[in-house]
């Protein structure tokens, strides 16, 4: 029987009170207890990106925490971004790209990029690499979603 | 590829964590920022019974500048402050030279310079550079305080100097000696990835005078090169690399150690050359 404790936490900007076993990771609880299924789960120790969210404003594995560790804080999820204004231009960018191959590590791609784009990177395709290089694309999609990321940050792209 | 089961504990002060990891009938193991702790627990390579986050201990974070113009650095200080700090930039460059290479920005988000140093994988970053910069590490138990050389802190493969209960608090970064100069340099498959050999360097003027260099992911542990050190203050590079072989390099999954022992005098001559 698993240790279980009762967390409090906002996730795209609902607030509310769950009970998780300790052993369960933050992707799979917002997976399967929240069914937002977005956030993508690949390799389960931390070299993938496909689970990247934000917690507190800070993009983070989603599968190198707990859930029980997000108790009180504010998360993301690719929902959330959907949601809002933000990203939006990336998303349109990644569209009109074809940088979205088999869609697997979106997800992780999007929230990364527009951690990199909304810092002030520069569209330089050196340092757009070294961003995302903690994600993978199995269908090694790479230059065009470095490309989509250069459209934005150089306003080619409408939202 | 799950964790196996555990009870979860996060203390609200320090006395409070380290209390529950002095309990002699409970295998209790502390998470820092977890993003080594969580995949060895997912691989079922660390099983704690009782995990002792300590991430709501306030008192363990902060980078502050102490008298003598060196740095003290709580055990629970982020990655991602190390990358915004102006004080580890100019009294530690080394640490911001190295920092972009350590793992990804997702992880440098969570991933703590304690929880770095206390784990001592052979192919982490940190606990090289504690070497180079004669760090000195703190330590608590549930009874005393003490602080140790990073020179006897680093034992073997995930091994240190610290005894049963006792938690690392803080770095201690001496102020370094005017005209010291540093260089980091690492080859990995992947930006951000473990690196495959990685060497820091530090030596104070142009002669480099008193050099130290540390070297990670080559043996079972962060290890200065001593032979080396001796051959690069009399001015022979090719000398130091020639020492390399005091060295006992280890393979990896990825090389080797005769592959080792080769890609060890590439990353010393290139840090050398970015010195």
């Amino acid at each position: 029987m698993s240790d279980t404790r009762t967390i409090r936490l906002t996730v795209n900007g609902e607030t509310g009170s769950y009970t998780v076993p300790v052993r369960q990771n933050l992707v799979d609880f917002i997976r399967n207890d929240l069914g937002l299924t977005g956030s993508h789960v690949g390799c389960e120790h931390g070299v993938c990106g496909a689970c990247s969210i934000e917690v507190d404003g800070d993009i983070v594995r989603g599968c190198l925490m707990f859930a029980v560790q997000a108790d009180g804080a504010e998360i993301t999820t690719i929902e959330g971004l959907a949601e809002s204004d933000r990203g939006a231009a990336l998303r349109s960018a990644f569209s009109a790209r074809n940088a979205l191959q088999c869609g697997y590590c979106t997800p992780g791609m999007l929230a990364t990029a527009l951690d990199y784009v909304e810092a002030g990177g520069a569209a330089d395709r050196a340092a757009i690499r070294a961003h995302l290089s903690g994600n993978y694309c199995r269908c090694t999609g790479y230059q065009s979603i470095v490309d989509a990321v250069c459209d934005v940050i150089e306003g080619r792209v409408e939202a | 590829m799950k964790a196996a089961d555990f009870a979860y504990e996060k203390p609200d002060s320090l006395d409070a964590a380290l209390a529950l990891l002095a309990d002699p009938d409970r295998d209790a193991s502390p998470i820092a920022g977890g993003q080594s702790l969580v995949p060895m627990m997912n691989f079922r390579m660390a099983m704690p019974e009782l995990l002792v986050d300590l991430n709501g201990l306030d008192e363990l974070r902060g980078i502050s500048a102490d008298a003598g113009g060196g740095l003290r650095i709580g055990a629970m200080t982020r990655y991602s402050a190390l990358e915004a700090s102006d004080l580890v930039t100019e009294r530690a460059p080394i640490i911001a030279m190295a920092l972009p290479h350590i793992a990804h920005a997702a992880i440098r988000n969570r991933g703590t310079i304690g929880g770095s140093v206390s784990l001592a994988d052979p192919a982490a970053e940190m606990p090289a550079l504690m070497l180079v910069l004669d760090a000195e590490i703190e330590v608590q138990s549930a009874k005393a305080q003490r602080r140790i050389k990073a020179d006897e802190f680093f034992t073997g493969l995930y091994e240190t100097a610290l005894d049963e209960g006792e938690l690392v608090t803080a770095i201690h970064v001496p102020a370094a000696p005017s005209g010291r100069r540093f260089a980091f340099y690492e080859l990995a498959r992947r930006h951000g990835d473990y690196a495959m050999a990685g060497v820091a360097i530090a030596g104070t003027g142009d002669a480099l005078e008193d050099p130290r260099i540390a070297f990670f992911s080559v043996s079972d542990r962060a290890l200065r090169a001593r032979g080396a050190e001796a051959a690069l203050a009399a001015g022979d590079v090719e000398g130091a690399i020639a020492a390399l072989d005091e060295i006992d390099f280890a393979g990896d999954l990825n090389a080797d150690a005769k592959t080792k022992r080769h890609l060890a005098g590439v990353v010393l001559k290139r840090a050398l050359g970015r010195l």
